[in-house]
């Protein structure tokens, strides 16, 4: 067994920080309203005098202007929970502890490498989601989470170095329970060496059997004990603006952000996101919804931003934004798309399938669809749209079925849009010419009597759903040379209906 | 005029320049009509560029002329995206041509968006080819699409009315489509070559 522990010293900073840009002094404060004291100072506070445990008021009287903000006890949890999810990417084995996350990576360490290489991914996901971070590994958690409060980056990889590595470590720092850690400096054990070379029995009758478990759970002589961190089914994140925006582009910084935390979410999770909803909040509780509708389930950062900006440039803004909330419930799992191996196209291509996001996101939802023939002879009725896409694993077959791309598209996914099946592979073709445009409707073909070429082509059918028609479909020739498909009353030959043009 | 001197020495010090044409790129892209093909100096279309087709009217063989590409390329299991066409593309009728319907997308976009949507799909550098019917077009559009086609490395084909042609235009190869009295392609403009000076008749055998 292998434990990483990653302690988040300024998460409440963090992810204040996250939200707004880091400059001029800033400090969160917590307590009383008429005791108010500084929980957590950035940099420049810091360098201005400012410390952790001072007064506000004192704060106020050795600094003029800084930005004191309330400590948010439920934000902090969310982010706690948010960056348990991230670590979910390397380990099953996920647990909380105060400001900090420990995760099992023994069983990681044969599909990330090493742990030296496992530590630096971890490190990279942590710095870009912008939480500063401690790491250190131990064979069990809570010497991990020990370790990790005096020092960063150590590593105690076998058990029989653990109890070397702890000798040091200050009883002050041991994070054992709190009535041995205030007697037994008094005693004269400072370090856990020394407090692991006592006598069990005299610990057990000065401190009780607590102290002993936690040093059993410390070296690995008992279980951990931990619950295990489940991530969300639901990705809800909110993100609070600093003062209200009234134009679309202010809005970008905060959307990268959220999208980039879902992505970081999904991928702790393996898994993609194929809807989701924006929800723009303003004043008195309104919300102005955004909706985003993917075909197939994505993860990637770039692209779920890029989307997401795509939807929310077409939105008008009714009111000024105090905050954006990105909600997340449909997370089916990812499949990367295949790519062949002698693929021709360039290497830099854009997949087909971020194409057509791309295009949906300015176009609509209805934008880009592919036709496949149905077997109703009825040329209306003989082709629809299809839910086919080349690597198929596209769009879902039933998810787009209807017959004319103007009609309103039922919504993807819901079980309602069940039309008819289509069949797979495209049907024996009729040996009748038929023609390559096709007009939405038939329309009379005007000007001078049309040349015929070939014909007719009695098609009498559709008598069982009352759509039925009766008609002789000619090849004709009009003045200006156009070649097209026409029909009229059976047996005359006048009175032309145009349904399509060979083109 | 003494000495005399051997022609290969010359050739073999490069200091003669034997005049020769470039070569050809033959064939890339060949548009499945052989008399076209033959007229065109890149023996078919010119590969990632754009190709304007002027049209007198819709329907007069405009899309014959380009599926047995289109039906080349989506047996090659490359994709094929039509832009804003103005009617709904046959299944069956593009079917009797090869194509196979299921490497063929179709975006329906505005006025104002075609040329960006073709722009899109051009540099995406995932279609094959791209057909657009751009209503608003100026010069600035087509050369966006040109160097667009030549990014992604696809075929662009523009399908624009013949009352542009007057105007200069980027595009790599322009044919006009003649529908009456004879069904024939004119190439108005061809990079690399020559125009030639007789239109190119094509068949219009109905399947």
């Amino acid at each position: 067994m292998l434990w990483a522990c990653i302690v988040l010293p300024h998460l409440a900073l963090d992810g204040v920080l996250r939200r707004r840009p880091d400059a001029g002094p800033l400090v969160l404060v917590d307590g009383p309203v008429n005791a108010r004291s500084i929980v957590s100072a950035n940099r420049e506070a810091r360098e201005a005098g400012l410390h952790v445990g001072q007064r506000l008021s004192a704060a106020q009287a050795l600094l003029t202007r800084f930005d004191a903000l309330p400590y948010d006890r439920e934000a902090v949890d969310r982010w706690h929970r948010f960056l348990a999810a991230v670590a979910y990417r390397y380990s099953s084995e996920v647990s909380l502890l105060p400001h900090a996350i420990v995760l099992e990576v023994s069983r990681s360490m044969g599909l990330f490498g090493p742990w030296p290489r496992l530590e630096a991914m971890l490190r990279a996901d942590l710095a870009a989601l912008g939480f500063r971070h401690r790491i250190t590994a131990a064979p069990t958690p809570h010497a991990a989470y020990v370790l990790a409060g005096v020092s960063d980056g150590q590593a105690v990889l076998t058990p029989d170095t653990l109890r070397r590595a702890l000798q040091g470590v200050p009883i002050g720092k041991s994070r054992l329970p709190a009535a041995a850690t205030e007697a037994l400096p008094g005693m004269g054990i400072r370090t856990l060496g020394q407090l692991l070379g006592l006598p069990r029995d005299g610990l057990r009758r000065r401190f009780g059997v607590e102290l002993l478990a936690a040093l059993d759970r410390l070296t690995g002589e008992l279980p951990a004990g931990l619950d295990a961190y489940r991530p969300p089914d639901v990705f809800d994140l909110r993100i609070e603006l600093m003062h209200e925006v009234e134009n679309i582009a202010s809005l970008v910084f905060p959307l990268r952000r959220i999208t980039g935390d879902l992505a970081a979410y999904l991928a702790g999770r393996d898994g993609g996101v194929q809807r989701f909803v924006l929800r723009l909040e303003h004043r008195d509780g309104k919300v102005t919804e955004v909706p985003v509708g993917l075909l197939t389930p994505e993860r990637e950062p770039g692209m779920l931003f890029e989307l997401a900006r795509g939807r929310l440039d077409q939105v008008q803004l009714p009111e000024p934004v105090l905050a954006m909330r990105l909600i997340a419930r449909d997370l089916p799992p990812f499949v990367p798309g295949g790519r062949d191996l002698f693929d021709e196209r360039p290497a830099n291509a854009l997949p087909i399938e971020q194409l057509r996001e791309r295009l949906r996101a300015r176009l609509g939802d209805r934008a880009v669809h592919q036709l496949d023939s149905t077997t109703d002879p009825r040329p209306e009725r003989a082709q629809a749209v299809a839910g086919q896409s080349p690597c198929g694993s596209g769009f879902s077959r039933d998810a787009f079925a209807f017959t004319n791309p103007k009609s309103p598209i039922p919504n993807p996914g819901s079980k309602a849009s069940r039309l008819k099946p289509l069949p797979q592979q495209p049907l024996p073709q009729s040996d009748e010419p038929r023609p390559t445009w096709l007009l939405d409707r038939p329309i009379p073909l005007r000007g001078t009597a049309p040349r015929i070429l070939s014909g007719p082509e009695r098609l009498e059918t559709g008598w069982w759903d009352g759509g039925e028609v009766c008609r002789d479909y000619y090849v004709v020739e009009t003045s200006l040379g156009q070649h097209a498909w026409a029909f009229c009353a059976p047996g005359e030959q006048a009175g032309w209906m145009l349904q399509g043009w060979f083109a | 005029m003494g000495a005399v001197v051997a022609l290969s020495t010359l050739l073999d010090a490069q200091q003669v320049w034997r005049g020769r044409a470039a070569p050809i790129p033959v064939g890339e892209q060949p548009t499945g009509w052989a008399e076209l093909d033959a007229a065109l100096p890149a023996g078919g279309w010119p590969a990632a560029s754009l190709s304007e087709i002027l049209l007198p009217a819709d329907g007069v063989g405009e899309l014959r002329l380009v599926l047995p590409t289109l039906a080349r390329l989506t047996q090659g299991a490359r994709t094929v995206v039509i832009v804003a066409p103005p009617y709904l593309p046959c299944v069956a009728g593009w079917q009797q041509q090869g194509v196979d319907m299921r490497r063929v997308d179709i975006v329906t976009a505005g006025d104002n968006d075609v040329a960006w949507a073709m722009e899109q799909c051009l540099r995406s550098g995932s279609c094959a080819a791209v057909l657009a019917w751009p209503r608003q077009a100026d010069d600035r559009t087509l050369r966006r699409l040109q160097v667009a086609a030549d990014h992604g490395q696809a075929l662009a084909f523009a399908f624009r009315d013949r009352k542009h042609l007057p105007h200069a235009s980027p595009a790599a190869l322009r044919l006009e489509l003649e529908a009456a009295p004879r069904a024939q392609v004119w190439v108005r403009k061809c990079r690399g070559g020559s125009v030639p000076a007789q239109p190119v008749p094509l068949g219009r055998a109905l399947h």
